[in-house]
């Protein structure tokens, strides 16, 4: 392997939560409630459905690769020139449930990732020129 | 925020600066006067800014003859894309939005 070495970037976030696994699952795939905790989208819980995430400091473009009803769901994270896929899995725990989120992004070198990331950064400059405009 | 991140994104912050930049990461190592052409200002507003890039370690020189040749440093950026620290924190802090909502959910 040289400097073009693949590098696999993961990321998990896991907690026992006190609630059954059907609520837990509504939160994750209505839009109404997806946006009182993530973000404004508009998710359907359809396979190969295309959408997005939208914030004020810009969006994410995501599809949907798989879903389960109530057990786990997938979907492609676009953001900042790196893309990314997010799946989701709920499981039954004792009288609650265990979630847990895995982000697995990829990028080949960090010269082609910074590239890639170019687009992204700018908006994220921009937001940043701003800030920095109002601190001063 | 720590020292290192803020010189680096105050530096980055000024556009032209970023011009500059950006430039020297797409086209490699140049000079002082084949940027000033791209940059659209005068030579020692260039220079003045490649000083404050590689004061942030975001540029190298390398001097030869009577030319300064310049280079982007990418591994300076590590503080901007350390991609799995950010995102850890994004999605703890949405997995207490999540909690916090699932909870009004039961009212």
């Amino acid at each position: 392997m040289n400097t073009a070495a693949t590098e696999t970037l993961t990321v998990t976030v896991e907690r026992e939560i006190p609630y059954p696994p059907e609520k837990i699952w509504r939160a994750l795939t209505q839009p109404h409630l997806i946006e009182e905790w993530l973000m404004k989208s508009d998710f359907k819980p359809v396979a190969d459905h295309r959408f997005s995430f939208r914030a004020d400091w810009g969006s994410v473009d995501c599809q949907v690769l798989s879903i389960e009803d109530g057990k786990t769901l997938s979907y492609t994270w676009a953001a900042m020139g790196l893309d990314s896929v997010v799946t989701w899995t709920l499981t039954p725990s004792g009288a609650g449930t265990l979630l847990r989120m895995e982000q697995a992004g990829f990028r080949t070198d960090q010269k082609q990732a910074f590239h890639g990331a170019r687009f992204g950064w700018q908006k994220f400059f921009e937001s940043l020129e701003q800030a920095l405009a109002r601190t001063d | 925020m720590p020292n290192a991140s803020d010189t680096l994104f105050k530096t980055l912050a000024d556009p032209t600066r970023r011009a500059i930049f950006e430039q020297l990461c797409r086209k490699g190592e140049q000079t002082v006067g084949a940027l000033t052409i791209k940059a659209g200002v005068s030579q020692p507003a260039v220079s003045k800014h490649l000083g404050v890039l590689k004061q942030a370690g975001l540029v190298r020189d390398r001097h030869e003859g009577r030319q300064t040749h310049y280079s982007a440093q990418l591994g300076a950026l590590g503080p901007l894309v350390d991609w799995t620290s950010q995102m850890t924190g994004f999605w703890q802090s949405r997995f207490d939005h999540l909690e916090d909502l699932l909870k009004r959910m039961d009212q």
